[in-house]
C-alpha cells in the first residue's frame, strides 16, 4: 500500500485527484444551467420550444456517455473546433447530466401546489417570472435527494474523461498500471478518493436538505 | 399538458396571448431552423457529407460488421441484465437477514460497488482476470454495480408494502424466508418494475464502455470502421457517430417502451382486482 509514497507517485495521485474534482463541478454548475434551461422550455407556453426540450432530452438520456465523448472528441476537432481535452470532456459531461437534471426539475414543478403559481399569476407576474422567481426555487428544493444522485454520479461518469486523456482519477489507475505496480492496491486507492468523494457530496447533500427543507 | 390550456404555469391563452406565443414559436422555429442549418452547412463544408465519407456504409461487410458491433453489445447485456436482477434479489434478500453477518456484508458490498465508477471496475477486471476475455470483464462489472442499484430499488419496493402484508403472512405461520420470497419480493418487484427497467437501460447504455477494453460491441466496431477508411476529407468519424447514435437511442427507447407497457398492463391488472377496504 506505500506505493503512493514512492516514484513521485503521489503527485500523479494527487493531480488526478483534482482533476476529478474540477471537472465534475464545473460540469455540474453547466449540467444545472442547461438543465433549468431545458425544464423551462419543457414546461413553456410555446409548443416548438416543448417539442425541442423533449426531443433533446430524449436524445441525451438515451445516448451512451461513452459515445458522447467519442462525438466530441472525435467528431469537433473535423469541424475545425480544436479544444484541450479537459474542456472537450467539460462538454460531453454537462451535456448529458444537463438532461437529467432537466427531468428531475420537471417532476419538482410538479409537486409545487398549484396555489403558489396562481398567487404569482394573479399578482401579474409572467411565465418567466412566475418559474424563475416562484415555480423553480421550490421545485429544486424538493427535488434535492434525487438531484444528489444525479451529481454523486457525476464524478463517477467523470472517469470516463480518463480514458479520453484527461489526467483525472482512472487515468491515474492507468498510468500506475502501466508503471508496473500491482492492480489491487492502486484499485484501492482509487477507490478511496471515489469514496471520499461520493460520501462528501452526499453529505453535503444532506446538510442542504436540513437546511432547506419545504414545509407544507 | 395538451397545448392552448392552462397549465400551473400559465392561464389558459386569450387572443392576445395567444397571438404573442405564435410569434415566439415562429422566432424559437426560426431560432432551431437556424441552429440546425449552421450545424449542416459546418459539417457541410468540412466535407462530412462527401460520398466517399459515407461509401464504406454501402459495403455489405461493414454492415456485418456494425451488426456483429450489435449483436455483441445485446450478448454483454443480456448477460449483465440477467445476472444484475439475479445478483440483485440475493443482496436485497440479504439485507433482511437475521444473521448480522450476513446483513453487514451485504449492506457493505451494495454501498461499495454503487459508489465505485464502473470503468474503474472492469478495467481493474480486464486487467487482473480477464484480459483475453474483455466481454467478461464487462459482464461482471456491469453486474456489480447494476446488481447494487437494482438491490436498493427492490428495497425500497419492500420497504414501501403495507406492514400488514407481512403481519399476515406471519400470521398464517409463514417462515420469514417465506414470507420474503412468496408475499414481499414480487409485490415489490411489481411496483418497481419501471425503475428496474430504466436500470436496465442504464446497464445497456453502459455497455459503451467496453469500446475502452476493447471489447468488440457497436461503439468500437464504430470507431474501427472510421479509423480504417481513409477519405480525401478525413476519416469519417461524424458520419459513424450519426450512424451509431440512432442505433443505441433506438435500443434504449424499444427497453423504455417496454417499460411503460409493461406499467400499463400491471395497472390494469390492480384494477381487475376487488379494491382493498380502507
Amino acid at each position: 500500500m506505500d506505493m503512493l509514497l514512492e516514484d513521485g507517485n503521489f503527485s500523479i495521485y494527487l493531480r488526478g485527484f483534482l482533476q476529478t474534482i474540477e471537472l465534475s463541478a464545473i460540469s455540474a454548475v453547466l449540467a444545472l444551467l442547461l438543465g433549468a434551461l431545458l425544464a423551462a422550455f419543457r414546461v413553456s407556453p410555446v409548443p416548438v420550444l416543448r417539442v425541442f426540450g423533449t426531443t433533446w432530452v430524449t436524445v441525451f438520456r438515451n445516448t451512451p456517455l461513452t459515445l458522447l465523448f467519442f462525438a466530441v472528441v472525435f467528431g469537433l476537432p473535423r469541424l475545425d473546433v480544436h479544444l484541450d481535452n479537459f474542456t472537450f470532456a467539460v462538454i460531453a459531461l454537462s451535456a448529458y447530466t444537463g438532461s437529467f437534471v432537466c427531468e428531475v426539475l420537471r417532476s419538482g414543478i410538479n409537486t409545487v401546489p398549484l396555489g403558489q403559481a396562481e398567487a404569482a399569476r394573479s399578482l401579474g407576474m409572467g411565465f418567466g417570472q412566475t418559474l424563475g422567481l416562484v415555480v423553480l426555487p421550490q421545485a429544486a428544493r424538493t427535488v434535492l435527494t434525487p438531484m444528489s444522485s444525479i451529481f454523486i454520479a457525476l464524478p463517477r461518469n467523470a472517469a470516463v474523461a480518463g480514458a479520453f486523456n484527461v489526467a483525472e482519477m482512472f487515468s491515474v489507475q492507468k498510468v500506475l498500471t502501466e508503471k508496473g505496480y500491482a492492480i489491487i492496491p492502486i484499485f484501492l486507492w482509487v477507490a478511496m478518493a471515489y469514496l471520499v468523494l461520493s460520501f462528501s457530496i452526499s453529505g453535503l447533500f444532506r446538510f442542504l436538505e436540513k437546511r432547506l427543507a419545504v414545509v407544507r | 399538458m395538451s397545448s392552448a390550456t392552462a397549465s400551473v404555469l400559465y392561464d389558459a391563452p386569450g387572443p392576445r396571448a395567444r397571438v404573442r406565443y405564435r410569434i415566439l414559436g415562429a422566432l424559437a422555429l426560426l431560432g432551431i431552423a437556424g441552429l440546425i442549418w449552421y450545424a449542416y452547412s459546418s459539417l457541410n463544408e468540412a466535407g462530412q457529407f462527401s460520398p466517399e465519407m459515407w461509401e464504406p456504409f454501402q459495403y455489405k461487410k461493414v454492415q456485418e460488421r456494425l451488426l456483429d458491433g450489435v449483436v455483441s453489445t445485446l450478448q454483454a447485456f443480456g448477460l449483465a441484465a440477467l445476472f444484475s436482477l439475479v445478483l440483485g434479489v440475493l443482496l436485497a434478500v440479504g439485507r433482511y437477514a437475521d444473521n448480522a453477518v450476513i446483513r453487514t456484508c451485504c449492506t457493505a458490498f451494495t454501498e461499495f460497488f454503487r459508489a465505485m465508477p464502473l470503468l474503474i471496475m472492469i478495467f481493474a477486471l480486464y486487467q487482473t482476470v480477464f484480459s483475453r476475455e474483455p466481454m467478461w470483464a464487462l459482464v461482471i462489472g456491469l453486474t456489480l454495480y447494476n446488481g447494487s442499484v437494482q438491490a436498493e430499488i427492490l428495497r425500497g419496493g419492500i420497504n414501501a408494502l403495507p406492514s400488514g402484508q407481512s403481519e399476515a403472512a406471519y400470521a398464517l405461520g409463514m417462515r420469514k424466508s417465506q414470507v420474503l420470497l412468496t408475499i414481499l419480493l414480487p409485490q415489490a418487484v411489481r411496483a418497481m418494475l419501471p425503475a428496474m427497467i430504466g436500470q436496465l437501460v442504464v446497464t445497456l447504455k453502459d455497455t459503451s464502455l467496453g469500446y475502452i477494453i476493447t471489447y468488440p460491441e457497436l461503439l468500437y466496431v464504430g470507431k474501427l470502421i472510421a479509423s480504417t477508411t481513409s477519405t480525401p476529407e478525413g476519416y469519417p468519424y461524424i458520419p459513424v457517430v450519426l450512424v451509431v447514435t440512432p442505433i443505441y437511442v433506438g435500443m434504449c427507447l424499444l427497453l423504455t417502451a417496454l417499460a411503460t407497457w409493461l406499467e400499463a398492463r400491471a395497472r390494469r391488472g390492480a384494477n381487475r382486482r376487488t379494491p382493498a377496504a380502507a
